[in-house]
C-alpha cells in the first residue's frame, strides 16, 4: 500500500512532530522508513544513499543514511543538533524535528519539541524502559508536548512477542504517571522491516491498534491550543501616512491564543486601558472573526498610544499577569555557563527587557529526576528559578500558554541565546 | 474560522507574515531578496499581506549574474513597479570589473561568485538582514539552517555553531558588520510554493511553463541553448517540451521535460515527481556531495 496517492492536497493541516531516541533505537531507520514508504524519498536522494550504502560494504539501502547530513558531521562522525525534514500525505503536511542523541541532547530535544504537536519516544524491545526513555518522557512532559507515542522497536528481534510489549507498555506508563503524562499510544513495530509504520506487516496480528502513520495522519491537533484566552501581541503598527489612509494606524500581530471579533471589547496591557475593535483586516479585506494562530491586522476605536511590545486581551477572561519577578523552569543551551552577577536580555512575546537570574532553586537530575542544590548552570542544564526583570512582562503560566508563557535568554555580550524558559506558577 | 479550515498552507502563511514582521520591527536596515524566481515572487505576496495598506520597510535587492533569463529580468522590473516597491540591483559584472571576481572563462557557471557581489552590497548599504526564499527541502545543508541565520562579519555561516532557535521567538541581534539572513518559507516544500502560487494567482515568469526550447542533452541533464551554452563536439541540439523548476544562471539551470501549461498541471506533477529539485536543475549542486553547504560557508544565500 502507498499512502500517496499523488493528489494535490491542498486541505490537509499541518503537524509538526519530534523523534526522541538514540540512534541505536532505529531512529534514523524509522525516519528512512516514514520517508520512504509515504513516497517522500526523491529517486536522486534513495541512489546517492544506495551508493554510499555499497561504499560502505553493505547491501540494499540504509536508510538511517537519508538524515545524515553535513560534511562537517560525517567526517567526525557525529550530528549536529536539529534538522527539519518535510513529507506529506493526502491527509496532512508534516515536519520532523530531526534530534540526535548523545551528550548534548537536553538542549537538542528541548529545541525541537518546543513547537511540536506529537513526540514519538523509540525503544528499543531488547532493552525495554531505559534511564534514556524517561529523560525523553520528561522534557516532553516539561515543554508540555500534547500527545505522545511510544514506539516499541525492534519487534522483528523478539519474535514479535506480545508479552514483551505489554511489559514495556506497563514500565513506560508506571513511569509517565508520576510526570503527569496523558495521551500516551503504544505502537509496536519493526521499522527495519517496515511492520505497523505505514504499512501493518503480518507479524504482528495480535495488535489491533493503527499503525504509526495512520496515527499521524489522524490525531486530533485543533483542541491542542488555548482557544479561551484572546492575546495579541503587538508587533508592528502600520501607519501609511498616505492621502487616502491619512488617519490609519493597523496594529498587526499574530492572535497566539483565544479569538477576537468586530466590536469585541479589549484591554491594552500594561496600561490597561480599554477600547472595542473596530476592523480586524487581512490582506483580501475585513473579516468578522479572527481565530489563532491567524496573522492579522486589527484597528480600534480610540486613539490609544500603542506600540510593539503592548499586548491586547480581550475584557473578562483569565487575565495574564503583569509582573517584574517570576518563577520559571530554565533550559541552558550555550557552553558559556550562567552568571548571576550578570544581566541578561529575556525575550518575551515581542518585548526584550534586561534580566538577572536572582536565584536558583533546584536542578534537575534529568535522569532522576532528583533536585539538586546548584549555584550555576552548565549547558543541558534543566533548572527551576527566579527571574527578575527590568520592566513588566505580560504573561501567563506556560502550562495554559505556551506562547505567553515562553521566553529565551539572551547574552548582550555575544548575542547568543544562552537559554530557553517556561513561566511557571508561585504556587506551585 | 470564516467558514473555512486553517489549511497547512494558512499555518505556513501566518508564520512567514510574523516572521517577517519581527525582522521589520527588530532589524536596523533589512532588505527583501528578489530574483523574479518562484520563491521569492512567493516572498513578495507574504510581504503584502504582512505589511499593507504601508509600504515594505525594507527595499528589494536582487544580485544580477547577468546571466540570467531575459523574460525573468523583465518580470522582476515589472513586478517591483507594480508592487510600487524599491529595487536595488547589485550587478556582479561591477565586481568583475572591480576585480573582486576573477572568473576562469567567460561562460563560467556565476552562482558561486554571487556571495562576492552580495557581501559588497551588504556592506554598500549597511544591511543588517536579508530575507531570501530557501527552502529547507532543498538541500541537507538547508536542512539544518535557522530561520534566523546569523553570519559573521565576513558573510560566513557556522552550521557548527548556529543560534538554539526556540518556539517562535527569534533572535535578531547583530553587532555591526554581521548579518542575519532571513527565511520565512523555511518550512516551505516545492509542492507548498506552487500550491500557494495556484491559490494566490500569482503571475510567475512565462519559463515556468512548458515550451518549445533548444536543448543540449549533457550529464544526464538538458541544458538550454543560449549565447553561454552551445553545443559542443558530439552534441546535438533537440526540440524538446520543458518548463524550468528553478531559475538562475542560464549555464548551469537545467530545464525539465514537461507538458504542463498551467499551474494546476505543475503542482500535480510536482506532487508526483520522483527527483528533488536541485537533483534535476542544477549543476552547481551536483559536483560534490556537500557543494550548497560549501558555498553556504562562503556567504551564500
Amino acid at each position: 500500500m502507498s499512502v500517496n496517492e499523488n493528489v494535490p492536497f491542498e486541505q490537509g493541516e499541518l503537524l509538526r512532530f519530534i523523534t526522541a531516541g538514540s540512534v541505536d533505537d532505529g531512529k534514523s531507520t524509522l525516519i528512512g522508513r516514514l520517508l520512504h514508504d509515504s513516497k517522500s524519498i526523491f529517486e536522486d536522494q534513495l541512489s546517492s544513499i544506495t551508493n554510499t550504502t555499497r561504499k560502505r560494504g553493505m547491501a540494499g539501502v540504509d536508510l538511517s543514511l537519508l538524515t545524515d547530513g553535513l560534511q562537517a558531521e560525517r567526517e567526525q562522525g557525529i550530528t549536529i543538533d536539529v534538522a527539519y525534514r518535510y513529507f506529506a500525505t493526502p491527509k496532512r503536511k508534516f515536519i520532523i524535528a530531526d534530534t540526535p542523541g548523545h551528550e548534548q541532547y537536553t538542549r537538542n530535544m528541548v529545541t525541537g519539541a518546543s513547537t511540536a504537536n506529537l513526540a514519538v519516544i523509540l525503544i528499543d524491545a531488547r532493552k525495554g524502559v531505559l534511564t534514556q526513555s524517561r529523560r525523553h518522557a520528561y522534557l516532553a512532559s516539561l515543554v508540555g508536548i500534547p500527545h505522545l507515542v511510544v514506539a516499541v522497536n525492534k519487534m522483528d528481534l523478539m519474535d514479535y512477542s506480545q508479552k514483551v510489549f505489554d511489559e514495556i507498555c506497563k514500565d513506560f506508563a508506571a513511569f509517565a504517571n508520576e510526570l503527569n503524562l496523558h495521551n500516551i499510544e503504544y505502537i509496536p513495530m519493526s521499522a527495519l522491516n517496515g511492520d505497523m509504520v505505514v504499512d501493518r506487516g503480518d507479524k504482528l496480528p495480535w495488535y489491533k491498534g493503527v499503525t504509526l502513520m495512520n496515527l499521524l495522519e489522524n490525531i486530533i491537533i485543533d483542541h491542542d491550543m488555548n482557544l479561551a484566552d484572546f492575546r495579541f501581541p503587538v508587533q508592528w503598527v502600520c501607519r501609511p501616512r498616505t492621502e487616502d489612509t491619512h488617519d490609519f494606524r493597523g496594529y498587526m500581530g499574530r492572535i497566539e491564543s483565544g479569538s477576537v471579533r468586530v466590536g469585541d471589547a479589549v484591554t491594552l496591557l500594561p496600561s490597561g486601558l480599554t477600547s472595542r475593535i473596530k476592523e480586524i483586516l487581512v490582506y483580501e479585506g475585513s473579516i468578522e472573526q479572527a481565530v489563532a494562530p491567524q496573522s492579522v491586522t486589527l484597528t480600534i476605536e480610540d486613539h490609544l498610544d500603542i506600540s510593539r511590545g503592548d499586548l491586547l486581551i480581550k475584557a473578562g477572561g483569565e487575565p495574564p499577569r503583569v509582573t517584574k519577578e517570576f518563577d520559571a523552569m530554565l533550559c541552558w543551551l550555550s557552553d558559556q555557563s550562567l552568571d548571576p552577577q550578570r544581566k541578561y536580555l529575556v525575550k518575551h512575546t515581542t518585548r526584550i527587557v534586561k534580566a538577572v537570574v536572582s536565584g536558583i532553586d533546584y536542578r534537575v537530575d534529568v535522569n532522576t529526576l532528583k533536585q539538586e542544590t546548584v549555584d550555576t548552570l552548565k549547558m543541558n542544564d534543566i533548572a527551576r528559578v527566579k527571574l527578575k526583570v527590568q520592566q513588566p512582562l505580560i504573561c501567563d503560566d506556560y502550562e495554559r500558554n505556551h506562547a505567553t508563557g515562553s521566553f529565551i535568554l539572551i547574552d548582550e555580550t555575544s548575542n547568543n541565546t544562552v537559554a530557553a524558559g517556561m513561566i511557571v506558577s508561585l504556587q506551585k | 474560522m470564516n467558514n473555512h479550515p486553517f489549511t497547512h498552507l494558512d499555518a505556513l502563511e501566518s508564520e512567514a507574515i510574523h516572521i517577517m514582521r519581527e525582522v521589520a520591527a527588530e532589524c536596523a536596515n533589512p532588505a527583501l531578496l528578489f530574483s523574479g524566481g518562484k520563491d521569492s515572487i512567493v516572498l513578495l505576496r507574504l510581504a503584502e499581506k504582512a505589511f499593507r495598506p504601508g509600504h515594505f520597510p525594507f527595499p528589494l535587492l536582487h544580485i544580477d549574474t547577468e546571466h540570467n533569463f531575459p523574460e525573468v529580468i523583465e518580470f522582476r522590473d515589472r513586478r517591483a513597479k507594480e508592487l510600487g516597491e524599491r529595487l536595488i540591483v547589485r550587478s556582479m559584472e561591477d565586481s568583475i570589473k572591480k576585480g573582486r571576481v576573477v572568473l576562469r572563462s567567460a561562460d563560467q557557471s556565476r552562482n558561486a561568485f554571487q556571495s562576492v557581489t552580495l557581501l559588497d552590497a551588504i556592506a554598500e548599504f549597511g544591511f543588517d538582514a536579508c530575507i531570501g526564499g530557501a527552502r529547507r527541502d532543498e538541500e541537507k545543508a538547508r536542512a539544518k539552517e535557522r530561520i534566523f541565520s546569523f553570519r559573521d562579519e565576513f558573510g560566513q555561516w557556522d552550521p557548527k555553531n548556529q543560534r538554539p532557535e526556540l518556539w517562535d521567538i527569534y533572535n535578531t541581534r547583530t553587532h555591526p558588520g554581521e548579518n542575519i539572513r532571513v527565511f520565512p518559507i523555511s518550512n516551505w516544500t516545492e509542492l507548498d510554493v506552487w500550491e500557494y502560487i495556484g491559490r494566490e494567482r500569482l503571475e510567475v515568469p512565462h519559463i515556468y511553463f512548458a515550451h518549445m526550447r533548444e536543448v543540449i542533452r549533457r550529464d544526464a541533464g538538458l541544458l538550454p541553448v543560449c549565447h553561454l551554452v552551445q553545443p559542443k563536439e558530439g552534441e546535438k541540439i533537440e526540440n524538446v517540451m520543458v518548463r524550468f523548476r528553478t531559475v538562475g544562471d542560464m549555464s548551469c539551470t537545467c530545464p525539465v521535460e514537461s507538458d504542463a501549461v498551467n499551474i494546476d498541471e505543475i503542482v500535480a506533477e510536482t506532487a508526483i515527481t520522483r527527483i528533488t529539485e536541485r537533483g534535476a536543475t542544477r549543476m552547481d549542486d551536483q559536483t560534490s556531495d556537500a557543494s550548497m553547504e560549501l558555498r553556504k560557508k562562503e556567504g551564500y544565500f
